[in-house]
């Protein structure tokens, strides 16, 4: 069997794990998402009551509700690996660190996916914004947005994992460094939301996939030192 | 000896190029004695991505030949690039209030990346504080600081780019000093002053190295006391439980 086809392999039944363990427990999914709710609602609060001034302030309302749940997503996705000893089995497996690293990230791929759709359909009914309208290219700017928080995320939840203080050292990491991806992610939203009067959304999009594409291909290339050690 | 030579001439160096600035060169037209700030504050921030470059490079040097004094590199590399980044946008801050009007302004990019940059650093020191065993500290340092190494281009674009697509004000940079087309004295006086904050930084580089070689040696000592201590008074099986 080929290396792709054995490590795609490997990525799926990882993530499948994951995924069936949420399915059965749903401790990661319902308390995520509620906590970003109340997130958006204390948007809301801080920046209202004035509509317009909500609605302009969605976009990065969203996104913020996305990455700091992101956060909690990413840390529990990787909490399940601690009972019993569960990653160091993980890190016996004779299989590519990175195929690992791959379904980690898969599984968190589709949380934040989940939770972005569920937030982008939030914010729109919250905060009075069309998302109807433009949603082939919010659609996009989710997507993206999704991978990037995940494949960051579960790179950083890796290194914190083990930690006494991870609770704070996770976002204190992971934030700084999704920095470019919430500026692209809020950019493309507000573009896609007005119609891209400038014609930017695209550049925007570009940018995201650049950021996913690195932080991929990084993940996957040092994962294999942290279950080394 | 010679790091105490190195640590006087860096001192000599920073003394008289702080004099150069601040009384020998004529202060700008535009900006009058405010532009003075500019000649530390781009050699801190030069120095800054120094460090940072640095520590990415003995992060990597550690996870190939897996020798702790790289790793005592990085450490030096990454305290001393936060301490320089630091004043770099302390400097930045107070040239930016009788110029700009205010200390912050969001439509530099290199203000926000400098953030960021600070941001990033010190949770690798963070980081660093939070585990015990050298090794693994070493090999979770190194994979984070070189994460955050390949960040920084990235941030920096898109901020560039967030602020291009929108600009509205063309406000005075330290770019326009460092042109060349500027008056030599100008660029004369970055040059000293890059060269002195260099010299400077080489010898803390040294020192802060040879620190970090005596606290692994430290806590290598205390680890095999432990262990010696734990064979001269064994403990009744009971107490382990």
């Amino acid at each position: 069997m080929s290396t792709l086809a054995s490590d795609t392999r490997v990525a799926l039944a990882i993530a499948r794990k994951d995924a069936l363990a949420e399915l059965r427990g749903r401790h990661a999914t319902v308390s995520t998402l509620f906590f970003a709710a109340v997130v958006l609602l204390l948007f809301g609060f801080a920046l209202g009551p004035d509509s317009a001034r909500l609605a302009a302030a969605a976009p990065g309302l969203l996104w913020l509700a996305v990455v700091f749940a992101g956060v909690l997503a990413v840390n529990r996705l990787h909490l399940l690996e601690t009972d019993d000893g569960a990653l160091e089995q993980l890190a016996l497996y004779p299989v590519a660190r990175r195929a690992i690293y791959a379904g980690k990230a898969l599984a968190g791929f589709a949380a934040m996916l989940l939770l972005g759709l569920l937030v982008l359909g939030a914010v729109g009914v919250l905060f009075a914004v069309d998302i109807a309208g433009a949603w082939l290219p919010l659609l996009a700017t989710v997507v993206l947005g999704a991978l990037g928080v995940a494949a960051v995320g579960t790179f950083y939840a890796g290194v914190t994992v083990r930690l006494r203080a991870r609770e704070v050292m996770l976002p204190l990491l992971m934030l700084p460094v999704l920095a470019p991806l919430l500026l692209g992610a809020v950019k493309a939203t507000s573009a896609a939301l007005a119609g891209d009067p400038f014609g930017e959304l695209g550049a925007w999009l570009q940018l995201l996939v650049a950021f996913d594409v690195i932080m991929v291909v990084a993940g996957a290339a040092t994962y294999g030192f942290l279950l080394e050690d | 000896m010679k790091t105490r030579i190195l640590g006087v001439v860096a001192l000599a160096a920073v003394i008289a190029a702080t004099f150069v600035a601040l009384v020998v060169v004529p202060p700008d037209q535009n900006q009058g004695d405010a532009q003075r700030i500019m000649y530390p504050h781009v050699a801190s921030a030069w120095l800054a991505y120094l460090s940072f470059g640095v520590t990415a490079l003995a992060g990597i040097g550690w996870l190939w030949k897996r020798d702790l004094r790289f790793d005592a590199v990085a450490v030096s590399g990454a305290e001393i690039g936060v301490m320089f980044t630091a004043f770099a946008i302390w400097g930045g801050m107070m040239w930016g209030r009788p110029v700009w009007g205010v200390f912050w302004q969001w439509e530099d990019p290199r203000l926000t990346t400098t953030a960021l940059l600070l941001a990033l650093y010190v949770g690798y020191l963070l980081l660093r504080r939070l585990t015990d065993d050298p090794e693994r500290r070493a090999t979770r340092a190194a994979i984070v600081g070189l994460v955050a190494a390949v960040d920084i281009p990235i941030v920096h674009f898109s901020v560039e780019w967030w602020r291009g697509l929108h600009q509205t004000a063309t406000i005075a940079s330290p770019d326009r000093v460092l042109n060349p087309a500027a008056p030599m004295a100008f660029v004369g006086t970055l040059l000293g002053m890059l060269a002195a904050f260099t010299l400077a930084w080489a010898y803390l580089m040294v020192r802060r190295y040879q620190l970090a070689r005596r606290e692994l040696e430290r806590e290598e000592r205390g680890r095999i006391e432990r262990i010696v201590e734990a064979r001269s008074n064994p403990v009744p099986s009971e107490a382990l439980r």
